[in-house]
């Protein structure tokens, strides 16, 4: 996926597999290099506290690798239950599929114009 | 409360939880809750499971499938055995945690219920016991 690390949450993830998924992934961005990382959570029919805190820290860890996270695909169900739950996610960036998840990913790695009249 | 149908099974380990989300599924799409019913009481049920293995050191999840006229509702017990709670104001307190987790367990699952009864006391373990209609 060129630059980005997609992530795809396929299973109903116990939570030492979501531990093991946040190390790895974390791992993958320092070793790759990757400016983005997309989490595709469509197959999730469920996302409770604990996997929220795990996209959350992949979101932080992720920033301060100096990468950027979008989370992409939750469906209406889950995320009016987030909410409920009290978990809204602040600091996390979402889309509502991995195509949009892309093109937002891409937006914020192009240099803005402003940004490059500057440079030159 | 007439109760249809009911059960028990073990909440021991990590992967106890993922089972009793994926029971409590089973038995939400059996009694025809809604998509969205479904996920909060799937949701309820994680991280009320997810209490009895971290805090209460293992116990048991009994389902009841309840009927009365034509109201159907699942009602869930989370029993263990483990330190009980001492101060349940603050465990009830949205963003208080006596571990690593959020502190939105007890809180958040509470808002994602009808009904929500909890019994405890410091050496006495932990009851919990929600209900959702449809």
């Amino acid at each position: 996926m060129g630059e980005f690390l997609l992530v795809t949450i396929q299973v109903d993830m116990h939570d030492r597999l979501a531990r093991t998924l946040q190390d790895d992934l974390t791992s993958q961005i320092e070793r790759t290099g990757a400016k983005g990382v997309l989490i595709d959570i469509s197959a999730l029919e469920m996302v409770d506290s604990f996997i929220g805190r795990m996209i959350a820290n992949i979101s932080a860890m992720s920033r301060i690798l100096d990468a950027s996270t979008v989370l992409v695909g939750m469906r209406p169900a889950v995320a009016i239950t987030l909410v409920e739950l009290g978990l809204s996610l602040p600091g996390v960036d979402t889309a509502l599929d991995v195509e949009r998840g892309m093109k937002l990913l891409r937006a914020r790695l192009a240099p803005s114009p402003r940004h490059a009249r500057r440079q030159v | 409360m007439p109760v249809a149908k009911s059960d028990v099974i073990t909440v021991q380990s990590e992967h106890d939880v993922v089972l009793a989300r994926q029971t409590v599924r089973r038995l939400a799409q059996e009694l025809g809750f809604g998509i969205v019913d479904q996920t909060k009481i799937v949701t309820a049920a994680s991280e009320l499971a997810r209490n009895v293995v971290v805090y209460g050191q293992g116990g048991e999840m009994r389902w009841e499938m309840l009927a009365d006229g034509p109201r159907v509702g699942l009602r869930l017990h989370f029993v263990d055995n483990g330190p009980g709670i001492a101060d349940l104001k603050l465990a009830m307190t949205d963003g208080w945690t006596s571990g690593s987790g959020l502190g939105l367990g007890l809180s958040g699952a509470r808002r994602l219920v009808n009904d929500f009864e909890i019994d405890t006391a410091p050496g006495r373990g932990t009851r919990v016991s929600v209900t959702r209609w449809k």
